[in-house]
Formats: C-alpha cells, sequence, structure tokens
C-alpha cells in the first residue's frame, strides 16, 4: 500500500504552493518535515483527498485519491484542525466513525482503538472537556477505528506535551513495523526524535531533501547552535558549561547566558547534568536564532 | 448497506443542531405567527383577508424561509465551516446519502418549527367566507376552517421541503450562506414575487401557495401558480439544489496552509 506522487503541484492563483513534487511513500513511517507555508499541508490534504493535484498525478494505494470517498476504507485520516464533535463522549465519537465505516462491532472496535490510544479513562467524558493533547489522541483513534492499511497524520504532534508525544511515536513506529503505510507531518524536527524510518523535508514548495530519519537527525542535531540560558547562577553555570566539549563559547550578560555549542543534542544533555551537580536551579533554556527557517535551510545546504 | 439515510450521520446531525445555541432562534417566527394570529383573531371581525395574509403571504414568504434558512443552513453548512465535517467525509459513507440525511433533518425539524405551527395558527384563524375579489361582500364563497388549514398546511409541508433543499445547498456552496439566504429571502421572496408576477415561476413561497390553492380556492392567498406548475417546479427545484449540494460536498477541500 503506497502513495505516489509524480510531478504533482498545486497552485491557488498565482501563488505556487506545491512545486512539481515526486516522492513514493511506502509501508513504515515517514515523516513530511517542513516550516509552516512550504507547502505540506497542501500535500496531506491532496493525499487526504480534499484537494485535487493543479498539475502531477497522486495516488492512493494505486488510484487518485480525490473524489473517491471508497479510499477511506483503506485509509485512516487524523485532520489537523481540532474541530471535532464536541458534544459527543469519546467513546461515542469514536463508535459514530465505526459505524459510518460500517464495521461489524461497532462498539468492540471503538473501545479496542480507544484502549490503543490510551483514552480508556477519558472515553465517558465529552470531548469539549478533552485538552489539545486528548482531542488529538481521539481523532487518531477515530483514526484507526476501521484498521486502516495507511495512516495519514496531520500535523498530530500539536498540542501534546512530551509524555503524549512519547506514546504517539511510539505508537506510529508500532503500526509502522506492522507493515502499515504511516505518513505524518510536523514542523518541528526535534518533535519527532525517537522516530525511525524515512522523512522528506518541504521547503517552499518542493522537495528540499529526503532520506532516513538518524541521519537527517545527525545533521540537525550536530549543527552549530546559540542558547540563551537564564538561571539561579548564571557565573557559576557559565564555569562550568565552557568545561563540556559539546560548548564553544559563553558570554555573560545581564540579560542571561549566550552559550554557543556544536552540539545541540549533548548541550541538552550537559545542561541539565551540570545544573544539578552545582545546585544551579535552570529559569530558561532558549535557542536563540531558531527561526524553523535557518533550520531547514540549513539541512538543505548539506 | 448505506442506504437513502445514514442513520449515525442523522442522529448526529439532530443532536449537533439541537445542541447549538442557534436552536433557540428556531422557535421565534412561529411563536410570533401564533401570537400575531391571537391578537388579530381577538380584535377582528371575521373576515377571510387577514388570515389568508397572515399565513399566506407572511407564513409562506417570511416564517417558513426564515425558519428553514436557520435550520437548513446548520445542519451541514455548521460542519463545513468549522472543518469538522472532515470526519464525516473521511469515511466512505456515500456523499449523497450525507446530503439527504441532513436535507431529511432540515426538513423533519421545519416541518415542527413551521409547518405545524402553520396549521395550528389555520385552525385558530379558522375559515370564513371569502370574495373572490378579495375585496367585501360581492359573491361570497365559504371555506370551512379545515379546509382552509389542510391547505396552508400541505403548502407548508412542500415549502419546508423545497426552502431545506435550497438551504442545504447554499449552506455547502459558501461560508456566507445566512447572509445570501437572508438576502435572498428578503429580497425574492418577500419583495419580488410578491410584486413582480414573473418572478413566481422561481419562488418557493408561491410554490406553497399553488400547492395550498389546490386545497383550498381562496383567493385571498393570492396564489398565482397553478398546482400542477407549483408541484413540476417544486419537484425541479429540490432535486436541482440537492443534486447541487451533493456536488459541491464531494469536491469539499480543505485550502492553504493555517498560519
Amino acid at each position: 500500500m503506497t502513495i505516489e506522487l509524480r510531478s504533482v503541484s498545486r497552485w491557488y492563483g498565482n501563488v505556487v504552493a506545491v512545486n512539481d513534487v515526486t516522492m513514493s511513500i511506502g509501508p513504515g513511517v515517514t515523516g513530511l518535515l517542513g516550516p509552516n507555508g512550504a507547502g505540506k499541508s497542501t500535500i496531506m490534504h491532496m493525499i487526504a483527498g480534499f484537494l485535487p493535484p493543479s498539475r502531477g498525478e497522486l495516488t492512493v494505494a494505486g488510484q487518485p485519491s480525490w473524489h473517491r470517498p471508497a479510499m477511506y476504507r483503506q485509509v485512516g485520516l487524523v485532520p489537523e484542525r481540532d474541530s471535532v464533535y464536541a458534544f459527543l463522549t469519546g467513546e461515542q465519537f469514536v463508535t459514530a466513525t465505526a459505524r459510518l465505516h460500517e464495521l461489524g462491532d461497532p462498539a468492540a472496535t471503538a473501545s479496542r482503538a480507544i484502549s490503543l490510544l490510551d483514552m480508556g479513562a477519558a472515553a465517558d467524558r465529552k470531548i469539549a472537556t478533552y485538552s489539545k493533547g486528548m482531542r488529538q489522541r481521539i481523532k487518531v483513534a477515530a483514526a484507526l477505528v476501521h484498521d486502516p492499511e495507511i495512516l495519514v497524520l496531520d500535523e498530530p504532534f500539536n498540542g501534546m506535551d512530551p509524555r503524549q508525544r512519547l506514546h504517539m511515536m511510539d505508537l506510529l513506529d508500532k503500526l509502522g513495523s506492522e507493515g502499515r503505510t504511516v505518513l505524518f507531518s510536523s514542523h518541528i524536527l526535534e518533535e519527532v526524535e525517537r522516530l525511525s524510518g524515512v522523512i522528506q523535508v518541504v521547503v517552499a514548495g518542493r522537495l528540499a531533501a529526503s532520506g532516513d530519519f538518524r541521519a537527517i537527525r545527525r545533521l540537525m542535531t550536530s549543527r552549530p547552535h546559540v542558547f540563551t540560558v537564564r538561571s539561579s547562577d548564571d557565573r557559576l553555570l557559565g564555569g562550568a558549561l565552557i568545561g563540556r566539549p559539546a560548548v564553544t563559547a559563553v558570554e555573560l550578560s545581564r540579560a542571561g547566558l549566550q552559550v554557543r555549542t556544536s552540539d545541540y543534542g549533548a548541550f541538552g544533555r550537559d545542561i541539565a547534568v551540570l545544573a544539578r551537580q552545582h545546585g544551579v536551579r535552570l529559569r530558561e533554556v532558549l535557542p536563540a536564532d531558531e527561526s524553523l527557517e535557518s533550520v531547514f535551510a540549513y539541512l538543505v545546504a548539506s | 448497506m448505506s442506504g437513502l439515510v445514514n442513520p449515525t450521520v442523522a442522529r448526529i446531525t439532530l443532536r449537533a443542531t439541537l445542541s447549538r445555541k442557534r436552536a433557540l432562534l428556531f422557535a421565534i417566527p412561529a411563536a410570533v405567527l401564533i401570537v400575531l394570529t391571537l391578537v388579530l383573531k381577538a380584535t377582528h371581525a371575521p373576515s377571510r383577508a387577514w388570515p389568508s395574509h397572515v399565513l399566506g403571504t407572511f407564513g409562506f414568504s417570511v416564517l417558513l424561509p426564515l425558519t428553514a434558512l436557520i435550520i437548513g443552513t446548520s445542519v451541514l453548512g455548521a460542519e463545513v465551516d468549522d472543518g469538522s465535517i472532515v470526519h464525516l467525509l473521511a469515511t466512505p459513507v456515500r456523499r449523497f446519502s450525507v446530503v439527504a440525511t441532513k436535507f431529511g433533518v432540515a426538513t423533519g425539524l421545519t416541518i415542527v418549527f413551521a409547518a405545524v405551527p402553520e396549521l395550528i395558527a389555520a385552525l385558530i384563524a379558522g375559515g370564513g367566507s371569502a370574495s373572490p375579489l378579495g375585496g367585501d361582500k360581492v359573491g361570497l364563497v365559504s371555506i370551512s376552517t379545515s379546509q382552509f388549514a389542510t391547505g396552508l398546511f400541505v403548502g407548508a409541508l412542500a415549502c419546508s421541503v423545497i426552502y431545506n433543499a435550497v438551504f442545504v445547498m447554499v449552506s455547502v456552496a459558501t461560508t456566507r450562506a445566512i447572509a445570501v439566504g437572508l438576502l435572498y429571502v428578503l429580497v425574492w421572496e418577500t419583495l419580488l414575487a410578491n410584486f413582480v408576477s414573473g418572478v413566481r415561476l422561481l419562488s418557493v413561497s408561491h410554490y406553497g401557495l399553488g400547492i395550498a390553492g389546490g386545497f383550498v380556492t381562496d383567493p385571498a392567498l393570492q396564489a398565482g401558480l397553478g398546482v400542477l406548475t407549483s408541484v413540476v417546479m417544486g419537484i425541479i427545484v429540490t432535486a436541482a439544489a440537492l443534486l447541487l449540494a451533493v456536488s459541491l460536498l464531494s469536491s469539499f477541500t480543505l485550502k492553504g496552509e493555517p498560519a
């Protein structure tokens, strides 16, 4: 079960949102990454069957996705928009979805999907009372209720806390290793640290990079970074940080510490350990100059 | 398998429509009609003129379209506007069945909130004598209460069906369905259709009046169209609107990049 894009373009009037993208997404987990406005959503909408390509050919499981509701028997879709039937309970929502798919035992299939997403405890509550992360998860439960071969998730990590994010990544990995085709989009590369698989990077409507997740992540984390750090004792912390190999410069200013590092991942681990060792309380660790465009531009350049 | 009406869609639609605050508006036009009828009944001597004007003209070109507008645009339009329709459309349910179900629910609610109040108001207003010229005392025609009420009720049922087909379609076609619908009701149905005779052929309220005219010969109703014309045109408009709605819904798109 694959998703194929061949020279797909999409424009709105004079504005080209997606420019001549060709990619093939097979079984396993694939991340579609890129900054906001890069054309990710447009690609996701076209794959999901909610937007026709202006040019090119796009097929899901061998047939065009546009104007083909029968496709949803094989495809589960998690839309980005948060709007769900908020007046239903989580269980009613997933059960109704099972009924819309005309599944044999809607209640049983729904409760299986709900427990897969760890939503059993909140299933009896109205969706209106859910947090954003819980809404995401109940949407995924609904998308999985008919056991689809292909799962398409638009920005699934939005609004999730770190624990929920890890849980979701594990779930996606599991679904991918079962041989399903799992495609998700995200605009934050760091969000998807745990996933294995393939990523496709879209910048300015074009496919800018594609390849193995780990290789691209390594590129990501080993690029130079500047962080602004505020703590209960900046001088003490700065002194300790400069002793680490990952840190190349430390500047003490009134606004806090400016720390230059050559390794994003190592710095993150180091600062936590050092702060604890020296009894320094961290108030803020902010990546400076962290516009996503610069991150992706770096990726594209390498 | 998926028939014409999908019970799951119907259930969700009914709950969604009645749980919105807008649902409180449904009963307002009907309440106005019944109160108006009671007041007129109490203050006027038995006459044919006012019941036909209030229940015919006001009922069919204001009460019914406004109620149908509020209901017809909310059964599907609200979901289209907030994007929750994606959850429904990302299933293999036939688009025709989605539209048919939404239309069915809207028509049912409109009958409850507009056609039945018309019937009640007609029963309150009662029958009487009518003059063929709509003036007084020359060549009176006698109309029984049941005749009058049947005519208006059947006409109102027809209006509920046709108006909802139109408004369900409008709600898929544009996100400004209420504004467009209101303009249509005020300009086309209440103004033009009642003053420009040619417009009647394309006026839902006149189809209703024409159909009512098949049950009660009341010149004061000012049915400009014959029964047959009204029925045929009503069916054509309903079918065309629903088919257009299905086609628009099948091409529902998610647009652009959220910022």
